[in-house]
């Protein structure tokens, strides 16, 4: 039944009925397009506010704060700073860290960088090559800091994207010196992040930084990653280390002004859950419109074959077989849906590309679109839904008796 | 051609049943020209839509064709019209928004037969009934006996064995009701056997033979002077 002839039957009986054809179509197509736009846009904002996490999703971040309780003697309203040896309890104690690592922040300011006559203020991070693994970054050329260059005080630097575009221009920064503060520092790689405010800075060893800017073995932040830890496990092995700096630093754990702590992975999964659920209720929302379109189609199809009663008898009486009738049917549904849902999948689409490259990328909305499998999925979805919609008009023109829809009014 | 005995059929509405046809035996054979006669609610209407297998029975027997036509499915009935017989009705039954040419096709389009094909044999059947002109307007442009020789091909393009007419006349004037008389009987000439419904006597006198349908059953038949004319 699928012959050229059966096409030319229905494209002949639906280009004879234009406006019927046409808002049977519009209320599938505008099911599509709300649909597409509905999962894109929650995509937008799931793509945005996840991009914040351009960070290793299970690293963990401490820093110290400001005693807020008396704990054994001592007076609240003392500074907590971990140093070096704080690293070291928490390496010793505490198998499951990976990639532990200070941190000192020598922000912009009072540091300035130049290389030969190009200046900027970016901000200095003294770390640990296992901080380059937390802050998730790409290498983009060279290499990055490694424990050598810590073990021996080396002055080199990895820098910044943006580092490298307005100190270097074009130039290949690799092997030359950029002076921090008058100080040279050989640059040995630079590197990208998804971030792109935090391209702008430059990483060198800790260990050089507690020889020059900040002579000590203070560091303000601690930094590591959990592996594979769950949610759960990642906040025991938070609380027991925060048990273990009260005990050595003496303040009382309950203080929650004594030192703070970021678990990413937390804040991560909450999120995850929070846009798959917002997807979820977008997908249905978007389902459920495009059900109403398809019930749209299924009435006028109801409301097409009631008119048509006549005509349906008349094609019985000469020799249309009920198959023929529930073909005619179904296949002008199936077309209009088919059609329609196409053209509403373009402009979906197409309407979530123009957002997307017109509309800067915030923290909040980025790059709208839909899944290449889920726009696939509701191609066929919609013609599935096409033969669904057109199955009950279908059998009830197939049920018209010749002598009922023919006997003359 | 046809043959039907001890036929019985009822209409049940809600818990009332209508006694229609109350054993009709008729032969009609091939080749003949049969109208069929009666008042309003003599069964001549239930009667044709029997023999056009538009309608099942309820007892008796009945033969088209040399084959028995009973409890058919719907696809097989449709086979049969199809195959058949041919249909032409009072209010012509032409699909509205199709023009003459696809109207007088769509009986091929059930036989499978290919749009180029279908169109150039009904260009002939059109051309037969001297509305080759008008082959692409559409049926609302066209006047009752235009209308009725495209219903009239429509009804012959399939090559059927037997044309059943209901009231074929009901709807046109007088001049043109004998014009479509004379195509009825120039088309029984080439073979077909013509069953021509009607109430109006004069109508009924154009054909050889008259059967009289009163409550049910056959009252009388009488061959018409036309007959012996031929005989």
């Amino acid at each position: 039944m699928l012959d050229l002839g059966v096409w030319q039957e229905i494209f002949s009986t639906m280009g004879k009925n234009k406006l019927r054809t046409f808002l049977t179509s519009f209320s599938v197509f505008w099911g599509i397009f709300i649909l597409m736009i509905l999962l894109g846009s929650g995509n937008g904002l799931k793509k945005g506010v996840m991009h914040n996490f351009s960070d290793a999703t299970n690293s963990v971040w401490m820093w110290g704060g400001m005693t807020s309780m008396a704990h054994e003697g001592l007076n609240s309203g003392r500074a907590i700073e971990f140093k070096n040896d704080d690293l070291e309890i928490l390496d010793r104690g505490f198998d499951e860290l990976e990639n532990l690592s200070g941190r000192i922040g020598l922000w912009g300011g009072e540091y300035h960088t130049n290389y030969k006559n190009e200046y900027g203020d970016f901000g200095i991070q003294a770390i640990m090559p296992g901080h380059q693994v937390t802050e998730n970054i790409k290498p983009m050329s060279g290499r990055l800091l490694n424990q050598l260059d810590m073990d021996k005080f080396r002055k080199v630097t990895v820098i910044g994207r943006i580092v490298q575009e307005r100190l270097f221009k074009n130039e290949d920064p690799i092997g030359k010196y950029v002076n921090i503060n008058g100080m040279p520092f050989l640059v040995v790689g630079v590197f990208d992040d998804v971030h792109e405010g935090e391209t702008e800075r430059l990483y060198i060893p800790l260990t050089v930084a507690q020889k020059t800017f900040r002579p000590g073995t203070a560091v303000n932040t601690i930094t590591f990653t959990t592996g594979n830890a769950t949610v759960a496990e990642s906040e025991v092995l938070i609380e027991e280390i925060k048990q273990k700096l009260a005990k050595k630093h003496g303040f009382n754990v309950e203080d929650q002004s004594a030192m703070g702590a970021w678990n990413a992975l937390k804040e991560y999964k909450q999120m995850l859950s929070l846009f798959n659920g917002i997807n979820i209720f977008v997908g249905i929302i978007g389902i459920f419109t495009l059900i109403a379109g398809l019930v749209g189609v299924s009435n006028i199809m109801l409301i097409v074959v009631k008119e048509r009663t006549k005509e349906i008898g008349i094609r019985k009486a000469i020799g249309a077989t009920p198959g023929s009738i529930i073909g005619l049917v179904i296949l002008e549904s199936l077309v209009i849906t088919a059609v329609a849902g196409y053209l509403g999948l373009l402009c979906g689409i197409g309407l979530l590309e123009f957002i997307a490259s017109k509309m800067p990328a915030s923290d909040f909305f980025r790059n709208p679109g839909v899944d290449f499998r889920v726009a696939i999925g509701a191609a066929l979805m919609v013609v599935l839904a096409g033969v669904i919609a057109g199955f009950v008009p279908a059998r009830r023109a197939a049920k018209i008796k010749p002598i009922i829809a023919l006997r003359d009014e | 051609m046809v043959e039907i005995s001890g036929l019985h059929k009822s209409y049940i509405t809600g818990t009332n049943s209508l006694h229609v046809l109350k054993g009709i035996d008729l032969t009609i054979e091939a080749g003949e020209m049969v109208s069929i006669m009666g008042s309003s609610g003599s069964g001549k209407s239930t009667l044709l839509n029997v023999i056009g297998i538009l309608d099942g029975y309820d007892k008796g027997e009945y033969n088209l064709n040399g084959k028995v036509i009973r409890d058919l499915s719907e696809k097989q009935a449709a086979w049969y019209r199809n195959q058949m017989i041919g249909f032409v009705f009072q209010s012509f039954n032409l699909i509205s928004f199709k023009n003459a040419l696809e109207n007088v096709a769509l009986p091929l389009y059930y036989q499978k037969i290919p749009r180029r094909k279908r169109n150039k044999i009904a260009a002939e059947y059109l051309e037969k009934v001297g509305l080759l002109d008008w082959a692409t307007h559409l049926p609302s442009e066209l006047s009752g006996g235009q209308k009725q020789r495209i219903a009239i091909a429509r009804a012959l393009i399939s090559n059927p064995k037997v044309i059943l007419a209901d009231e074929p006349t009901g709807a046109l004037d007088t001049q043109t009701s004998y014009e479509v008389m004379e195509l009825f009987k120039e088309i029984n000439d080439s073979g077909i056997t013509m069953i021509i419904v009607t109430h109006e006597k004069d109508i009924s006198e154009r054909t050889k033979r008259i059967i009289h349908l009163k409550d049910g059953f056959i009252e009388k038949e009488y061959k018409t002077k036309l007959s012996l004319n031929y005989a």
